[in-house]
């Protein structure tokens, strides 16, 4: 419950990138300049479509620890797919069709297995990464194949003068949005994150709302991927065991969307990603360390997780067992 | 008659002498030779499977050692340090004859690379080494390379020379021997050379999304930059993009394994020069240095070699057709 005359913590959040934004202004010669501003949105737009997805699968009172991977293989399946000589659209509805299936994978093993989701996406994660090497290519890193440049746009293309990825940003950002504000879907979403029992006591499918965001997040997970691939015209499936995932979390809670599901807007993603994205930005023009930089982006991390435990505290309604 | 006989005795030994000169004669270490390598088993740890390197390195020792009968073995642990350390900790009690191990970094194995050595086992370590040296090291001079690297970057970068001074560079994980000892080379380099400015000094994780952010900010805030150095020709794939996006000039010098993908680097302007430590070379040192050992049997632990891997620096102008390598179906 958020005290009345108290910031919310995407206020709070979005004063701290605006405050940074101005500081870096005045102190680093160039910073306020079209060009890195753009360079900056694009430097986070991948983490930001990432973290939309992430973010329906919180506000939905759910967790997926698999995106990462799911995003890696899928893509780099497809690749590798396109390097035998499958043509590009028949190779991209496979690649669709195999993150849709493993979405569907994830959201029954949460919805009917009842299994927490930490667990099920974890274990589902490295699942895909194990099938995807055994089964689909041998290289940690996929390149790109003639068959597969028309894909390049999606990385270096421009859409009045602004970089594609950016682009395909807002407009997942759009449809997110129209979604959870406008349609009935959206509407059964939050309200199975915020109050599962009662959802379904009132008549909300819940159980297939769970498995439907879960294929969502991983269709959304497969757009980021190809923005990933087309930006350096290659996959490195190494990025599914990295710590990539959380930092996709920490744009999600960051901006204000609560683990304890139910709440939040896609409003948040944008302004934790702005934040991260003034961060990293402002922190490699000063040349900070990279190991600092991490110290300093898990502090962030930890006052975020802070803060939305004072904003949003924990009670005999909200908790429950295997909770994350 | 006994004229017969002797004709006929005259006959046969021509001929046997004959048959004898035909066949050639033994060659009398062959036998011992192939003994040598009977019931031979090589145990071959790198960080991970997957990449040219380890993926070359594998296909080198494999084919040269398989047809002699050497039983031929890989323990994946996938990037993973502790799984690593168990797959050479579980080896010790199987015993293989020799271990080929890739460090992560030069501290991890080093205690179980003397509890092999004292179990018997010979070690031979590949491209980045440990802190506690084994029969054999094979890989690049990493210090010299840095120096090497560092005066190629004063070459074209300096005022003298018409470059702007100003230089960035990309590491993979700052952990890694690779990155540590090389950065040693290139700062003494550069602390010479004050004409030359060091603008960003960032490391990507050996990861070509992050490479590529990272050039394109340092490009942004110095549009002037004058070369960027990298540390891994697949990662800096990143870098390349984020040159080309930016629409400047800047000197691209990377390094690698020198996969095919380096070639075609080249050939497209991916990458400016490309610094070569050849992975079929390091793999030939590796096998004959086994081969070495399997018929000199020295005891485990008393051989303390170095073979540093000659470099070649690449650039499109002075690439040869087989100056690179490739991988089966690459």
């Amino acid at each position: 419950m958020r005290r009345l005359g108290s910031l919310s913590q995407e206020q709070i959040v979005f004063g701290l990138a605006v405050t940074l934004c101005v500081v870096f202004a005045l102190t680093l010669p160039g910073f306020l300049t079209t060009n890195n501003i753009l360079n900056l949105v694009r430097s986070v737009s991948i983490l930001g479509i990432l973290g939309v997805a992430m973010g329906l699968v919180v506000i939905g009172r759910g967790i997926d620890l698999s995106l990462v991977a799911l995003m890696a293989i899928s893509v780099a399946s497809t690749l590798q797919l396109i390097s035998t000589g499958l043509p590009l659209p028949q190779a991209l509805v496979l690649g669709l069709g195999f993150s849709l299936a493993t979405g569907l994978i994830n959201g029954f093993l949460v919805a009917y297995v009842e299994i927490p989701a930490i667990f099920a996406t974890l274990a589902m994660g490295t699942a895909i990464y194990g099938f995807g090497r055994y089964f689909m290519f041998n290289l940690d890193v996929i390149y790109f194949t003639p068959g597969a440049e028309a894909l390049r746009w999606l990385g270096d293309g421009t859409v009045l003068g602004i970089p594609a990825p950016i682009v395909v940003f807002a407009l997942v950002c759009a449809i997110a949005h129209l979604f959870l504000r406008y349609t009935k879907a959206g509407g059964y979403l939050r309200a199975v994150g915020d109050n599962y029992a009662a959802a379904r006591i009132t008549g909300v499918p819940a159980r297939p709302m769970i498995l439907t965001q879960y294929m969502i997040a991983a269709m959304i997970g497969f757009v980021a991927g190809l923005v990933t691939a087309a930006s350096v015209a290659s996959m490195n499936t190494r990025v599914a065991n990295s710590t990539y995932v959380y930092d996709v979390i920490l744009v999600v809670v960051l901006g204000g969307i609560g683990l304890s599901g139910g709440r939040g807007a896609v409003r948040n993603i944008v302004v934790g990603t702005l934040l991260i994205g003034v961060l990293l930005n402002g922190m490699t023009i000063m040349d900070i360390q990279y190991t600092v930089q991490n110290i300093i982006k898990g502090v962030i991390l930890l006052t975020a997780i802070v803060i939305d435990t004072i904003l949003n505290p924990r009670d005999e309604q909200t908790a429950q067992q295997g909770d994350i | 008659m006994e004229m017969m006989k002797t004709m006929a005795l005259a006959a046969g030994i021509t001929a046997g002498a004959g048959m004898a000169l035909a066949q050639g004669i033994d060659d009398p270490t062959r036998a011992e030779y192939y003994d040598a390598f009977k019931d031979r088993t090589v145990a071959y740890v790198p960080v991970a499977m997957g990449f040219d390197l380890t993926e070359g390195w594998a296909m080198g020792l494999r084919d040269a050692l398989e047809p002699l009968g050497v039983n031929f073995e890989i323990r994946d642990p996938n990037w993973s340090t502790s799984a690593g350390a168990q797959a050479i900790t579980s080896l010790i009690d199987e015993k293989p004859d020799v271990m080929v191990v890739h460090n992560p970094d030069v501290q991890s194995y080093a205690r179980l690379l003397k509890k092999a050595e004292d179990a018997g086992i010979h070690v031979v370590q590949v491209n980045m080494r440990s802190s506690y040296s084994t029969a054999a090291f094979i890989g690049a001079d990493y210090i010299g390379m840095g120096e090497q690297i560092g005066e190629r970057l004063v070459e074209v970068c300096a005022p003298a020379n018409g470059g702007s001074g100003k230089i960035a560079i990309t590491q993979g994980v700052l952990t890694a021997a690779a990155s540590a000892y090389q950065m040693k080379g290139i700062n003494t380099v550069l602390e010479q050379h004050p004409e030359i400015q060091l603008v960003s000094n960032q490391a990507a994780d050996w990861d070509a999304t992050k490479a590529r952010n990272i050039a394109a900010t340092v490009i942004q805030q110095h549009p002037d930059l004058c070369a960027i150095a990298g540390f891994w020709d697949v990662m800096d794939v990143g870098t390349a993009a984020a040159i080309k996006d930016s629409g400047k000039d800047v000197y691209l010098l990377t390094q690698g394994g020198g996969n095919q993908s380096a070639c075609d680097g080249l050939e497209d302007g991916t990458y400016d020069e490309v610094v070569v430590y050849s992975v079929p070379g390091q793999a030939r040192d590796m096998a004959d240095m086994i081969k070495q050992l399997f018929q000199l049997n020295p005891e485990a632990g008393t051989m303390k070699t170095t073979l540093f891997t000659p470099l070649d620096f690449l650039t499109k102008a002075n690439m040869k057709p087989g100056s690179c390598w490739s991988l089966p179906g690459q």
